[in-house]
């Protein structure tokens, strides 16, 4: 019966970039000790990828992991896995002080690419989107305009944007605008 | 006449045409035109009509700084007021319309204020209008905006056609101003690898210089602008932007750079304004100087200009503002005007030369040119109305008696140079006196500081009191090597380029013309033109005992226009500080605040209008409750459904039906706003006792329990059902409002207070949709969902009783089931993944077919609630109210040791007997009670207003009880059951209700019990 929507159902939109929908996205918030060599080797288990510095984010074949805070991390896994791999974090970390939750379905998540993507985002993002600033490997939570968001960089000059679900479509049409065609501004 | 000159126009294009009205009049200019030089070009020497006397008033500069030209641009949807015509590039179709005049620009029914100046000096409507108060707000005060006022507001019904945006750039030196010296600084940081942002208002480069001549490293300036901007663009750490005008500087380094990307071709695309919001490590304030008027009778009749303005139209637009035009200056860059005019073949009649001595070499070049000098002296009087006619000259040192007259149809003025220190002061920086130059200038002792407590601004060239090319250039490229040392950098020390320009004999500070004018020509000598204030008027402020400037300026309206006085600041205190018998230093400016010149309120708010201009949070099911007649009500900034409105039904039958279904058949709710946060660690039990009221350590497993939280004061926050799924986890349910602040308060405590607590708190809102499935049928729906998908969760009541919760799958969908209820009926709350949520919502509509299922929203919500006197914070709770005053002593732990808000319910106050206390409202009639309404009690308070005795928190009307029914707080309430007392309305009704118990519908609780 359960066949699962993301918040903006594969929408598009191409201007100064290319705005899209990424799809589902399996995400787990883990708090805990992020020395902790239990749970490094927990996150390293379930994500392919080993613990990033802070405002990084470290990519795997599989998944990743984004720094959110000293004691906060967000796992990116494939959404089909995703309550088994809790299941699995809860298992590895008895005994630690931690939580894992699936907060897959409370995100919107959309890929943002082409040459202007910098400048989209320096319209509405409190952050220096130049080359020599914000680098592949980076990951900033900030604000898109009006809401919170938070957004990494991959090795392809991509950007992927995650926001709360209930504001998916406002970050949508606020890229989309930010995206116009005749509004670029030149300097990235 | 104006018109337009032979030769010269190094910014326009004459093979260019273009056709734009002006007052619907069709008038022809050319491309690089501003709207003021095309005015001149088509001889409208008349631009406007004076604020206060309405007086004829014409263009006085060429830039940002013009007090008279403002304008009415475009039409319907694009209509703005207040333009600048000095700053509004020409283009094709452009429709202008003055301002400030009725009926006509040329005639002006008000210009007979004109007449009364006498009367209408400083203060007049303060000491007019001040008795009888009451007729200010509605005779005095509508009667003078209508005839005072500048432009018109746009038509409300129209929406700005334009769209606009922000921009956050980053930079090591930001370079406000794109003249010579804001060149040279830009370039001198960029070569020590600095990033540099440089930002021009104008849409071309080089400021005065080219105007002005002299030579750089032996090239014209021009020339030497074209190549040094060659060199700019060519390194990759530059950032150049034209059209872009610094427009306030901030604390830690922020500046707001204002971009006017479509002003000069409107309708071609794209946002029209952009807001850079720009960080720095150090701000080059390059931003030159304006030049002050002569304070002499008539100084105000169109034809008189600032000198420098009238070459820049001569040189820069190929138009002169006359034909016969006498120059009246106290310094020796006004002969640059006699020279420039003459050579664009305009007569210049008289150059009048306040000082005795004279100027130095360039004096000499202009009676090299046969051009009559005279020394010492000084303009009686400008002569005529509309335009010049002529002037009277007198000696400067003299009351006025005019020794000789002559005819001329423009007069150009120079009473010298102030720095444009805007910047440089808007966030704090000092300034001091420059005596010889009778300016304020920056201190560069006293910048604005940073958060390291070292300035972070550098003002260079003229702007920071350099005269001169040469000394403009040296300083610009000091300002260059400083930012850039002070961002980190290391400059390459060098010289400034070489500028040969002639020497300068000093000026004389001159601030009234002449030295002993008479009453009769001073209150004909204006110093703020816009906001029509006269020196006699500073004088009679001074002598009425306004000795402070800021005093002055807001008695006088002396600098408050939208010029903000840019021309007339120092001229006023000048007169002040004369008045005063006091020194200009002393007397002191008034505050410089941003923007610099106004920016539009489009690009304040940037890309936040139509469908973003705020973010509207959506559940998963948003769409279908749109499409399904929703009525939306905003909560927070979720939009809910407040109830489905069919056709043919008002909201209010909507509402009606939806509550009488719920409690005959099967309501669905769309819950999913409703906060949940995920509480876990081996504290949290004890974490929560302190944050509840009542004990949560204690619920077991599986089990649900209703909770209150309280601030530190003791007052009522939020509630909700808290359930605890395992050992260490529990999940609490909080209000819709108050999930990121409760989710807040916890982390606050346990981050400030108890930071050695072993909690986690996640906030999973979203990651749910929940659906409260209400009514007798709900049980129905549910299995009927479970026997289509070939089984599911166990939801009979001995396997969910009431208060308890259970994880597994429904009609297929992994589900958690709460059974809580919150109407009174047989309810359970089902959450599955947010990704899910429609597909289960349009499950349950399809399955609950048969059992006459409805969505129901918000009010009828509400009304379940209230007929069942379950309280709703942000009705019975208002920040005030504490859970005793709702009787609900029950959900306070006497077993526990402390929680929030203990020990403030011991306070005297919130034990008072005389709290008022939660009733339900009954009224005698069966009529629904005014929401807020106050009940009276007996006798008056210490104002003569009836005591008041209650207050009306919560009032619906039942359609199940068929009647009104409220709930109220009311002093001794629940000890005067079955009173009836008295809610007077706003509608002069009297209402009366008796006191009764809250539960109105089912008080036993069987319903929700089966």
């Amino acid at each position: 019966m359960s066949d699962p929507v993301s918040a903006m159902n594969g929408a598009k939109f191409s201007g100064l970039a290319q705005v899209e929908d990424s799809g589902l996205q399996g995400m787990i918030t883990l708090r805990g000790d992020l020395a902790s060599d239990t749970l490094k080797a927990a996150v390293k288990a379930a994500t392919g990828a080993d613990v990033p510095a802070s405002g990084h984010v470290s990519l795997s074949a599989e998944g990743g992991v984004a720094w959110m805070s000293p004691d906060e991390l967000l796992l990116l896994v494939p959404y089909e896995v995703v309550d088994a791999k809790v299941v699995d974090l809860a298992e590895a970390l008895k005994g630690e002080h931690a939580l894992a939750v699936n907060v897959s379905d409370a995100r919107g998540v959309f890929r943002l690419s082409g040459d202007g993507a910098r400048e989209v985002l320096a319209k509405i993002c409190p952050v220096d989107m130049s080359a020599e600033a914000f680098k592949p490997g980076q990951f900033r939570r900030t604000r898109m305009a009006q809401v919170a968001a938070a957004f990494w960089l991959d090795d392809d000059g991509a950007f992927h944007i995650v926001c709360f679900r209930s504001v998916a479509a406002y970050v949508f049409n606020l890229l989309s605008v930010s995206a116009h065609p005749q509004s670029k501004v030149g300097v990235y | 006449m104006s018109t337009r000159l032979a030769k010269n126009g190094r910014l326009i294009d004459r093979s260019k045409q273009i056709e734009f009205t002006f007052n619907g009049k069709r008038m022809k200019g050319y491309a690089g035109d501003t709207l003021a030089s095309a005015l001149l070009a088509n001889d409208q020497m008349m631009v406007g009509r004076s604020f206060k006397y309405h007086r004829p008033r014409g263009l006085v500069a060429a830039g940002p700084e013009e007090p008279n030209a403002l304008v009415g641009l475009g039409t319907g949807d694009r209509f703005e007021p207040n333009q600048r015509a000095t700053t509004t590039e020409l283009f094709s179709g452009l429709s202008a319309q003055s301002q400030n005049h009725w009926p006509s620009l040329d005639f002006d029914v008000l210009a007979i204020n004109n007449k009364l100046g006498r009367f209408l000096t400083a203060g007049f409507y303060y000491k007019m209008f001040i008795h009888p108060r009451p007729l200010w707000k509605h005779v005095y005060e509508p009667i003078i905006r209508q005839s005072a006022g500048l432009g018109k507001a746009p038509d409300k019904e129209l929406k700005d056609a334009d769209t606009y945006e922000h921009f956050y750039f980053f930079a090591d030196v930001l370079v406000i101003g794109g003249g010579v010296a804001g060149l040279q600084a830009a370039k001198v940081a960029a070569q020590s690898g600095a990033k540099v942002l440089l930002l021009e208002q104008h849409n071309y480069w080089g400021g005065r210089a080219p105007v002005d001549g002299g030579t750089i490293e032996g090239m014209e300036p021009g020339a030497w602008v074209e190549k040094t901007l060659e060199e700019l663009r060519g390194m990759d750490n530059v950032t150049l932007r034209d059209r872009c005008m610094g427009a306030g500087v901030y604390d830690h380094g922020y500046a707001l750079g204002y971009e006017r990307l479509t002003d000069h071709a409107p309708g071609q695309g794209g946002p029209r304004h952009r807001l850079w919001r720009i960080r720095a490590s150090q701000i080059v304030t390059a931003t030159g100087a304006i030049e002050r008027p002569l304070s002499f009778a008539g100084n105000d009749i169109p034809g008189v200009m600032l000198a420098a303005s009238m070459r820049d139209y001569a040189v820069n637009w190929g138009v002169t503002p006359g034909q016969k035009v006498v120059v009246a200056t106290n310094n020796d860059d006004a002969y640059r005007t006699a020279i420039a005019m003459h050579g664009a073949g305009v007569e210049v009649v008289r150059v009048l030369d306040t000082r005795d001595s004279g100027g130095g070499s360039l004096m000499e070049e202009v009676r090299a040119l046969g051009i009559r000098v005279e020394c010492g002296r000084a303009i009686a009087k400008v002569k005529g109305s509309k335009r010049v006619t002529g002037v009277a000259i007198c000696a400067q040192n003299g009351e006025g008696g005019a020794q000789e007259e002559v005819e001329a149809d423009a007069v150009a003025m120079s009473g010298g140079w102030s720095p444009v220190v805007h910047l440089w002061s808007h966030c704090g920086g000092k300034l001091i006196w420059d005596e010889a130059h009778a300016n304020f200038r920056p201190d560069p002792e006293r910048p604005p500081l940073g958060a390291d407590g070292n300035g972070f601004v550098i003002a260079a060239g003229a702007a920071n009191g350099a005269a001169g090319l040469a000394d403009a250039l040296h300083d610009a490229q000091t300002a260059g090597e400083a930012a850039a040392n002070a961002a980190g950098f290391t400059p390459k020390v060098g010289d400034a380029p070489a500028a040969e320009a002639p020497e300068e004999n000093a000026m004389e500070a001159v601030w009234l013309m002449p030295a002993k004018a008479d009453i009769k020509l001073r209150m004909k000598t204006w110093l703020d033109y816009q906001n029509d204030v006269k020196v006699s008027d500073v004088q009679l402020a001074a002598r009425e005992g306004f000795e402070s400037v800021e005093h002055t300026k807001r008695y006088t309206t002396l600098g408050m226009a939208t010029d903000q006085g840019k021309l007339s600041n120092i001229n006023g205190l000048a007169i002040l500080a004369d008045s005063l018998g006091s020194e200009i230093p002393q007397v002191g400016t008034t505050t410089f605040r941003p923007p610099y010149h106004p920016i539009s309120m489009g690009a304040i708010g940037g890309e936040a209008r139509g469908e973003i201009f705020q973010p509207l949070r959506k559940t998963p099911m948003y769409d279908w409750h749109d499409s399904n007649g929703a009525d939306w009500e905003p909560v927070g900034q979720w939009r809910r459904p407040f109830a489905y409105v069919r056709s043919g039904e008002s909201l209010h039958d909507a509402v009606n039906r939806e509550v009488k279904n719920t409690r005959d058949n099967l309501g669905l709710l769309d819950a999913s706003t409703l906060g949940k946060l995920v509480v876990k660690g081996p504290d949290a039990g004890k974490f929560l006792d302190m944050m509840y009221t009542n004990m949560m350590s204690t619920l077991k497993p599986g089990k649900c329990r209703y909770g209150l939280m309280c601030s530190e004061n003791g007052f009522l926050i939020d509630d909700g059902v808290v359930a605890r799924i395992d050992e260490d986890t529990w999940l609490c349910h909080t209000t819709t409002g108050g999930a990121e602040r409760i989710h807040g308060h916890m982390e606050e405590w346990l981050q400030t207070e108890w930071w050695d607590w072993k909690v986690y708190v996640a906030n999973v809102t979203e990651q749910l949709a929940q659906v409260a499935v209400v009514g007798p049928n709900a049980r129905k729906v549910l299995e009927k969902l479970n026997e289509k998908a070939g089984g599911g969760m166990d939801l009979s009541k001995e396997a969910l009783p009431f208060m308890e919760w259970r994880d597994g799958e429904i009609g297929g969908f992994k589900a958690r089931a709460y059974r809580i209820s919150f109407s009174g009926e047989l309810s359970y709350e089902i959450a599955v993944a947010a990704s899910d949520g429609l597909a289960f919502w349009t499950a349950l509509m399809e399955a609950g077919q048969e059992f006459g299922v409805m969505p129901y929203g918000t009010e009828c919500l509400h009304i379940l609630r209230a007929e069942k006197g379950f309280i709703m914070i942000g009705d019975e709770t208002d920040g005030t109210v504490i859970p005793q005053d709702l009787g609900l002593n029950w959900a306070l732990s006497k077993k526990k040791e402390d929680f929030l808000g203990k020990r403030a319910h011991s306070r005297s106050h919130m034990a008072d007997p005389d709290r008022w206390q939660l009733v339900g409202l009954e009224t005698v009639d069966g009529s629904v009670l005014p929401d807020g309404a106050y009940a009276v009690g007996n006798g008056v308070n210490a104002n003569g207003q009836k005591n008041t005795i209650g207050r009306v928190t919560s009032t619906y009307y039942s359609s199940n009880l068929g009647r009104g029914i409220a709930m109220g707080l009311v002093k001794h309430g629940p000890s005067r059951m079955g009173e009836v007392i008295e809610f007077p309305g706003t509608d002069g009704k009297i209402y009366k209700a008796k006191i009764v118990d809250q539960v109105f519908y089912d008080k036993e609780g069987e319903k929700q019990n089966v």
